[in-house]
This record gives C-alpha cells, sequence and structure tokens, in this order.
C-alpha cells in the first residue's frame, strides 16, 4: 500500500502501529470506527478505505483516485443520503458518468434495537426477506398438497422459526456484501454515517460512535426512505415489533396480532399463519386501502378461510407486558370504533403494521429550506425529482406522490443520475466553419456550422446530423444514407475527406459540446 | 405429474426454510397415479356434461366417410350407425408413433398414451426421443425418483431455439437424467425376469450399446389417424407425407363443407389452445356470422420441463434467417431466482433472452425464458408481442418486484457488446 500510493505521488501519514506505546489500543478503536481488525488500515480524506485488498480495490476501479483529487469548490460532485434501492442505484449510475460521489447510509436502531446492513428496506426489511418468509409459508402449503401427489412422510410436520430466519439473514448479509463491492467496484465513497444537512452544501456525518465529519458537495440527492410508524398508544414502542424486527426476531413469534390492513400487515399477517401460528389482524376499517376493493376482500375472505382471524374495527388503545420472554406475554386492550365495546386478550407478540413514515424531519432539512409536506413528512419535487432547492434533488418513497416500490426508486435513482450529469445518453460533436468559397469573397468567418449527435452507449452512434451553410442539401444527401447503414463516429473518422469541400469537416469533428472547447476558426483551415 | 416431481424438489428446499422433514421422503406412484387418473377422468364426465347440457349429440364411435356428406359409426360392439350433415369437422388428432424397424417396439415398448395411466412404477426407465414430450416425460420421471435414461438421434427440442434447448437438457443432466446421445435403439427384447434389455447403436462411435430397463417409452413424435377416416370417399386431401389434412385460412379442405382443425392439420402448431381457439372461430364463422380468422402468428408456448421454457416468436435462429445477423440484437440474463438462494439450488440455466429487430424502436421478435413458472411468465409477454412491443417500450415498463420476470424488463446486455450477462443484486 505504501508502495502504491509513493506510485501515485502521495504523500502518506504513517502510523506504525507496533513503534507507540499505545498501539494496541489505537487497534481497538479502529476496529470500532472502521470494523476492522487488521492493518494497514487506509483513511483517504476522511473516507475509511479498507485494508490492502480493498485499497487495491479502490485503485482498479478509480475511487481512490477520486478521493485523493481535491476539486476546489467541494468535495464530492454528488452525495446521496440514504444507501437504498434509489440511492444506490442513483450514485452507482452518477459514478459511472464519471463522477465522484458519496453515499451515506445509517440505520438508527429500531425501539427494539434492531439494526441491519448496507442497501436499505427492500434488501433487509422488505422486499427480499418478506418474499423469502412467504416461500416459506407457500412450502408448508406444498408439502400438504405433495402427500396426494404421492409423497409419503410424517403426518405433522413442524417448522423451525430460527432456522428459517437464520438462513434468510444469511443470505440478506450476502447481499449487504454485494451493494458494498458493487460500491466499490464503481468507485463511489461509501460512510456508514448519519447524514444531516448543516448549511448549503455542507453535512454532517455522525457514525454509531457519535464521531462527526463534514462533507461538501454540488448536488445531493436524499433517498432516506422510511421506516414503520408507531400507534402512539401505551406500551406501542416497548413491546410492539415491527417489520423492521420481524425478519430477524430470535425467536418464534408465537401467537400474534397483527395491528393494520396495509399488504405489509396482510403479507405478514399470512405468512405466520402459514407457518401455524395463531393469528389475528386487527383492522380499523378496510383492507388495502388504495387497491380494487373487491380483490381486497376476496385477499382477505381468502385469508379468513386460511385460519387468519380478524377483528374488525377495532383499533388498539393499550399494550402491556404480562411475562418477559422470547416472546413474552402481552395483552392487548382495543377499543371499537363504531360503539363502546371494549375488547382484552392475551398474544406473545404485536407487530405494528399501520403505516410508514419518511424520514426528513431530522436530516436538517430546515436549515437549508427544503420544502417537506409537514403532515406526511414527504418532499414534493417536480418532473426532474428536484426539490425546491435547485441543488437537492430527491428519490424513492419519501417522494410526495409516487408509488413506494424497489423499482421504481431504482430506475428513477438511475435517471436522475443521467439527467444530473450531462446528456448522459448522447454525445455531440461541433464545429463552425468557413467555405473556401467565402474567404476570397470576404463573407462572414465562423457563420457555417456543422453538428453530429451521437448515442455514446451504442457505440457513438450517428443519430443526429446538422449542417447550416452552403449546398446543404448535397451535403446531407450521402450522410443521410450511411446513417441508415448504422454510421457511427469511428467510421467517420475513418473516411478520407474529399478536399476542398465543405462535407469533409464531418470526417475531422474532434471538439464535442461538454468539454466546451473553442470552436471559433482562426484564419484558414 | 410435472407438479408431483416439482413438489419433491419444493419438499427438499423445505428444511432450508425451517421445515422439519426427514430425508429423503419416498414418492408412491400408484397413490399420484390414481389421484392424477382421478381428475382425469373427472374431467371427461366434465365434457360430457356440457355436451348434454348443450344438447350436442354424442356417440361413443368410430367414424369414418361414406360420401362427402355422411359418416359410418362403429361402436365397440360392432354396431353400426350411419349419420349425415350438412357440414362436418374433422378433428381426430394424432396418436403415438412407434418406431419402424425396431424389433420389439410394439410389443414391450410402452408410450405417452399408457404413462399417465400405469397402474405401477415404470421403475427404471428408457425415454427414446427428443421431443418436448420426451423431455418432460423424462423429467418428471426423473423428479420423483426413477433411474431415468434419454435416448436422442441427434439434437433436442427440433424447431425450438437451440440455445434454450440446450440449457433444457443441461439442466436435466445435471440433476440425475442420463443422456444417451447420437443413438438410435435398433432392438427390445424381455429378459426372463421380466426386465427389457434394449440394444442401440451409437452413430458417432459406431459401437453397439445395451441396457436393462424396467419400461421403454417412445416418444418419437406423433401421426395422425388419418387412414381410417376414408377421406378418399369424401375427397379430402392430405399431404403425402405428413397424411395431414391440408387446410386454407378458413380451416376449410378441398371439400367445402369438410373442416379440419388441430393436431389432424398439416402445418399448424400442435397445441391444445389453438385448436380450441381455431374451433370456437370455425363455429362462429360457419353460424354466428363472423369472419374471424385463426392467427397462428406467434402463439406462445411452454416446455414443462424440470426447470420450464416458455418462449413466444421467433427463436435467435430464425429471426438471424430472416433478417441476417447485422439487423438482429439479442439482450440476455443469466439470473438467479430469489427462490433459490436459501435453498442453494444451482440457478446456472436460467436464463432469458429476447430477440429484436436491431433498428429502433427495436421490435421484439421472440422471447425465451428459461425458469420456474415459466408458462405464468410468458403469457403477459405474448400479448405485448401480438401488440407489435418494442424494447424499447419493455424497458419502460416498472419490474414487478421480486419477481423471475421482472428480469424481462430489466434486460439491457446485448449478446453483440460481448460483456457479461450475469445478473447481479438489485
Amino acid at each position: 500500500v505504501k508502495e502504491l500510493f509513493s506510485s501515485l505521488g502521495t504523500e502518506c501519514y504513517v502510523l506504525e502501529l507496533d513503534q507507540v506505546d499505545d498501539g494496541a489500543k489505537i487497534q481497538e478503536v479502529l476496529l470500532e470506527i472502521t470494523n476492522q481488525k487488521t492493518v494497514p488500515n487506509i483513511f483517504v480524506n476522511k473516507v475509511h478505505v479498507g485494508g490492502c485488498d480493498q485499497t487495491f480495490q479502490a485503485y482498479q476501479s478509480g475511487l481512490l483516485q477520486k478521493l485523493l483529487h481535491e476539486d476546489s469548490a467541494y468535495d464530492y460532485d454528488l452525495i446521496v443520503i440514504g444507501g437504498g434501492s434509489g440511492g444506490l442505484s442513483c450514485a452507482k449510475e452518477a459514478a459511472i458518468l464519471g463522477k465522484k460521489v458519496m453515499v451515506l447510509d445509517f440505520v438508527v436502531p429500531s425501539p427494539q434495537g434492531t439494526c441491519w446492513g448496507l442497501g436499505g428496506t427492500c434488501v433487509n426489511v422488505g422486499c427480499i426477506p418478506k418474499k423469502l418468509m412467504h416461500q416459506a409459508a407457500l412450502l408448508g402449503q406444498a408439502l400438504h398438497d405433495s402427500r396426494k401427489f404421492g409423497w409419503e412422510y410424517n403426518q405433522q410436520v413442524k417448522h423451525n422459526w430460527e432456522t428459517m430466519t437464520k438462513a434468510i439473514q444469511n443470505h440478506i448479509r450476502s447481499l449487504n456484501f454485494g451493494y458494498g463491492l458493487s460500491l466499490r467496484e464503481k468507485a463511489v465513497a461509501y460512510v456508514n454515517s448519519y447524514g444531516e444537512f448543516v448549511e448549503h452544501h455542507k453535512i454532517k456525518a455522525t457514525n454509531k460512535n457519535g464521531q462527526e465529519t463534514y462533507y461538501t458537495a454540488a448536488q445531493f440527492v436524499i433517498a432516506t426512505g422510511e421506516r414503520p410508524r408507531y400507534l402512539g398508544i401505551q406500551g406501542d414502542k416497548e413491546y410492539c415489533i415491527t417489520s423492521d424486527d420481524l425478519f430477524s426476531l430470535p425467536y418464534c413469534p408465537g401467537k400474534t396480532l397483527v395491528v393494520g390492513a396495509s399488504y405489509v400487515a396482510l403479507e405478514c399477517a399470512g405468512f405466520l399463519a402459514g407457518f401455524g401460528l395463531d393469528v389475528t389482524v386487527m383492522v380499523r376499517s378496510i383492507l388495502l386501502r388504495g387497491f380494487d376493493q373487491e380483490m381486497a376482500e376476496k385477499v382477505g375472505s381468502y385469508m379468513e378461510q386460511h385460519g387468519v382471524r380478524f377483528l374488525w374495527k377495532f383499533i388498539p388503545v393499550m399494550v402491556q407486558q404480562l411475562e418477559k420472554g422470547s416472546p413474552g406475554k402481552l395483552k392487548v386492550l382495543a377499543k371499537s370504533t363504531e360503539g363502546t365495546e371494549t375488547i382484552e386478550e392475551v398474544y406473545n407478540t404485536v407487530l405494528l403494521a399501520i403505516g410508514r413514515d419518511s424520514c426528513t424531519r431530522k436530516i436538517g432539512l430546515e436549515k437549508i429550506g427544503v420544502k417537506i409536506n409537514e403532515k406526511s413528512g414527504k418532499i414534493p419535487v417536480n418532473d426532474v425529482e428536484q426539490t425546491n432547492v435547485p441543488y437537492v434533488y430527491a428519490v424513492g418513497d419519501i417522494l410526495e406522490g409516487k408509488p413506494e416500490l424497489t423499482p421504481v426508486a431504482v430506475q428513477s435513482g438511475k435517471l436522475l443520475a443521467r439527467r444530473l450529469f450531462g446528456a448522459s445518453l448522447e454525445k455531440i460533436y461541433h464545429t463552425l466553419f468557413w467555405p473556401l468559397e467565402w474567404t476570397v469573397a470576404g463573407r462572414e468567418n465562423n457563420t457555417c456550422y456543422a453538428k453530429i449527435i451521437c448515442n455514446k452507449f451504442d457505440h457513438d452512434r450517428v443519430i443526429g446530423f446538422h449542417i447550416l451553410g452552403p449546398n446543404a442539401g448535397e451535403v446531407t444527401q450521402g450522410f443521410a444514407a450511411a446513417m441508415k447503414c448504422g454510421l457511427t463516429k469511428q467510421l467517420l473518422d475513418d473516411t478520407i475527406g474529399i478536399h476542398p469541400t465543405c462535407g469533409e469537416v464531418f470526417t475531422t469533428l474532434e471538439i464535442t459540446k461538454s468539454s466546451g472547447l473553442d470552436i471559433t476558426q482562426k484564419g484558414c483551415g | 405429474m410435472h407438479q408431483a416431481a416439482l413438489l419433491g424438489g419444493l419438499i427438499r428446499d423445505a428444511p432450508h426454510y425451517g421445515w422439519e422433514v426427514a430425508q429423503p421422503v419416498p414418492h408412491d406412484w400408484r397413490k399420484m397415479a390414481e389421484a392424477v387418473q382421478n381428475h382425469v377422468k373427472s374431467l371427461n364426465w366434465g365434457h360430457r356434461v356440457q355436451l348434454h347440457d348443450r344438447k350436442v349429440k354424442y356417440f361413443n364411435v368410430k367414424a369414418g366417410f361414406v360420401d362427402e356428406h355422411t359418416v359410418r359409426g362403429v361402436a365397440k360392439g360392432g354396431k353400426e350407425i350411419l349419420l349425415s350433415a350438412d357440414h362436418i369437422v374433422i378433428a381426430t388428432g394424432g396418436r403415438p408413433r412407434y418406431p419402424a424397424h425396431v424389433e420389439g417396439a410394439l410389443e414391450y415398448g410402452i408410450t405417452s398414451d399408457d404413462i399417465f395411466w400405469l397402474k405401477e412404477s415404470p421403475g427404471k426407465t428408457l425415454v427414446v426421443g427428443a421431443s418436448y414430450v420426451a423431455l418432460e416425460c423424462a423429467g418428471f420421471l426423473t423428479g420423483l425418483g426413477l433411474d431415468t435414461t434419454v435416448m436422442m438421434r441427434s439434437i433436442p427440442l427440433r424447431g425450438f431455439d437451440q440455445q434454450m434447448s440446450s440449457l433444457v437438457t443441461e439442466h436435466m443432466a445435471s440433476h440425475g437424467t442420463r443422456f444417451l446421445r447420437g443413438c438410435t435403439p435398433s432392438q427390445v427384447r424381455r429378459l426372463p425376469d421380466g426386465q427389457l434389455q434394449v440394444t442401440w447403436e451409437d452413430c458417432t462411435t459406431g459401437k453397439e450399446g445395451t441396457g436393462t430397463f424396467s419400461t421403454v417409452l417412445w416418444a418419437v413424435g406423433r401421426v395422425p389417424d388419418t387412414r381410417s377416416l376414408n377421406l378418399e370417399k369424401a375427397g379430402v386431401d392430405t399431404s403425402p407425407n405428413t397424411q395431414k389434412i391440408l387446410v386454407d385460412s378458413r380451416e376449410a379442405t378441398s371439400v367445402p363443407h369438410i373442416y379440419a382443425i388441430g393436431d389432424v392439420v398439416e402445418g399448424r402448431p400442435e397445441l391444445t389452445p389453438t385448436a380450441v381457439m381455431a374451433g370456437r372461430l370455425l363455429a362462429q364463422r360457419l353460424f354466428g356470422g363472423s369472419s374471424a380468422l385463426m392467427d397462428y402468428d406467434k402463439v406462445p408456448t411452454t416446455v414443462f420441463t424440470p426447470l420450464e421454457y416458455g418462449c413466444v416468436g421467433l427463436s435467435e435462429e430464425e429471426a438471424v434467417a430472416r433478417h441476417g445477423q447485422e439487423r438482429v440484437e439479442v439482450y440476455h440474463a443469466h439470473y438467479k431466482p430469489l427462490e433459490f438462494t436459501v435453498p442453494g439450488r444451482d440457478a446456472s440455466q436460467c436464463y432469458v433472452k429476447m430477440v429484436c429487430l436491431r433498428e429502433p424502436p427495436q421490435l421484439v421478435l421472440g422471447l425465451h425464458f428459461l425458469g420456474p413458472n415459466a408458462g405464468e411468465v410468458t403469457q403477459g409477454f405474448a400479448v405485448g408481442i401480438k401488440c407489435g412491443v418494442s424494447y424499447v417500450q419493455v424497458m419502460q415498463t416498472v419490474g414487478i418486484h421480486p419477481t423471475c420476470s421482472e428480469e424481462v424488463v430489466k434486460l439491457r446486455i446485448s449478446k453483440r457488446s460481448g460483456l457479461d450477462p450475469t445478473v447481479t443484486g438489485c
């Protein structure tokens, strides 16, 4: 690593841990702040890169060079706050487009203390574990069916929650690891810290040990997503769990009350019942608000017929702990929404699935004047995902009025990066020129103009051809036939120009619009 | 039976998902056969009831033409009946072919007509053939735990996209099915203990091989049952090569009031849904005042091998043959179904490719999907392809997450680019 930096002409501050008295202590602290036990342990411009392997990986991907490069104005071209589906896709795409990008991801532990790795809701506490638990439950049904198809085994098959959860968590961990690797390979700097704005263009990043670092960027993307909502009743945060906790619960939840009527509530209730657990769903009014209600009713009926109890038009008012344990025993007092009836019942677990709240209230948005919808916490954006503050964009579940779906966040993150960082699809070559016939005649130079538009993602295929000058029709005709044959910039460059003509200018185009270089002609070509 | 086999795989997955099932779990052929046969019989009954309700007269007789408006039917007991009609529709389908020139083929081998009705397990089985029938049967027999071998003369799934066909057989080979490629059987003998001894020739080496099996299943094609129809008495023309009935776009034969639909017709896909639709449209044209013709273009289908293959439209070879390599763009991806991760199932052959025209907006010519629930995945895209969907439109469609079918709308890597088409993470 020392040789690598020396070859890059970079001066390093080297702390040899075996040559200082408190070397061992320092190594302990390093483990705490970076999760790395070994040396060398490398930091570049406030960012932890890793050990030898990671440093070389970062060098190979260009990340190291980016971190070393000090831009005059800002630390980064783009800082993305939130390493979920939207944030990661945006960051990776921006890096592919050559920008210096940082992603901050930090999981505030749930009230029950649950935490997880890089990747956001979908990977850790959403789509992925949900579908796997759904699959586990479906397998229970398949086992049941299989007897009719001739498969012979003991009648009563039991489900082991811990076996399943361990397997699912292992898969999730591999995805977390994959994301980290993917960011390094795409040269995106990743920091496991809580990001919040402190002033324009500047954020404070606080890691789990409370250490603060500051970063600046030209543009920001907020992709902080949401967290499950609590009821605001006595005992909810202390004793209830949410989807944040369910997928890594180290013990079987047992007899469960699911509060809510969202797809989250129904999907969870569904698979828990599939494992043979006693499941009750407490619904305030209707199921799957916003979905086709005929279908929602059929979903509910099916679940009822398959062992899920529904308590219609009740809301919990108090949760009390009767017994501690894994799981313990909880007493829930609920009130009818249509009268004075109350019910009391004991459950092992209470799972709240009553909605999700955007993580937008504690990230310093008020410090830079980003408007949010005060009621919902969501961020209103325009067609290009821009907030009311021009250099701040937002993507994913926190957007007002957009579907809260992983693929939507992924796609919009990618497209946002492409829009932000130049005409992503296109590369434009252009030049001004002075027809030979105009020189002696004294007609103006730098009036005639030629440009071609190329598709960067398709071998610079020429998709647009423009000439402003004499005999434009005669010039254009032949190039049109070439374009129909899939003309590329390379082919143009490989073509010998006919000299002296105006048309030949297309065979020597060099300057791109994005370079900003001067295309004015001085004197003769 | 494919489902029964798939359930075997799911039972093996189940412990990974926490279900405490002692492995291995044995399979009882008799139980399955009875259940399947009962279901089929209920469908037979259901058809009888429907015909009765619609006041269609049903005769259980073997029919043949007397003249172009008259048909003679012979019942099981020999009793004959004569029926005449204004319009006649021939829908006699096909039956499995027995191989010619293989001694003992008819006496000792069985076909798909028999396999689904066996009361006892077929045991160690040799499946001869490379059709989807051969591969599907071999596939589920393997899945039910039976020692299964497939003998093929040349290529698997002739007429299907060959890259996909290779992946199908590759999957089967890595999951317990044995393949004898380039071999043709010459003789089947019954041994004293009741087992069957098969002799074959390996066409590549010229050597002779032998093997012992409990069952030999012929799946070497199907032939139309037209000879016993006495078509010449009615003047209905058939193809000299295949003996199938020749029809025009209105399903009419060479005799104007005699029609033919389904597998018995020359040049049509041998699929249930096309036959069903053609039959319905024919009736509507004859008696309902409709003029809608059956469209046999872009018919989707699925091969229900252990790893299912769904396809619609042109194969890559066909597209290149029609348009030329330069004008065709193929997007592809190797993906891993989420459900495979936890049990650690091998997803090497899970693959999808979309064959398009290269010229913008890149019309989709064909879609090929290899993976679980391939039929479910393919159906919706078939509608799109019938509507003339372009690659650009597919790309603009948001995926449903997490599913396998979303991999179709996430296709970005072209074969031409040479880049690695393996999907990694979200």
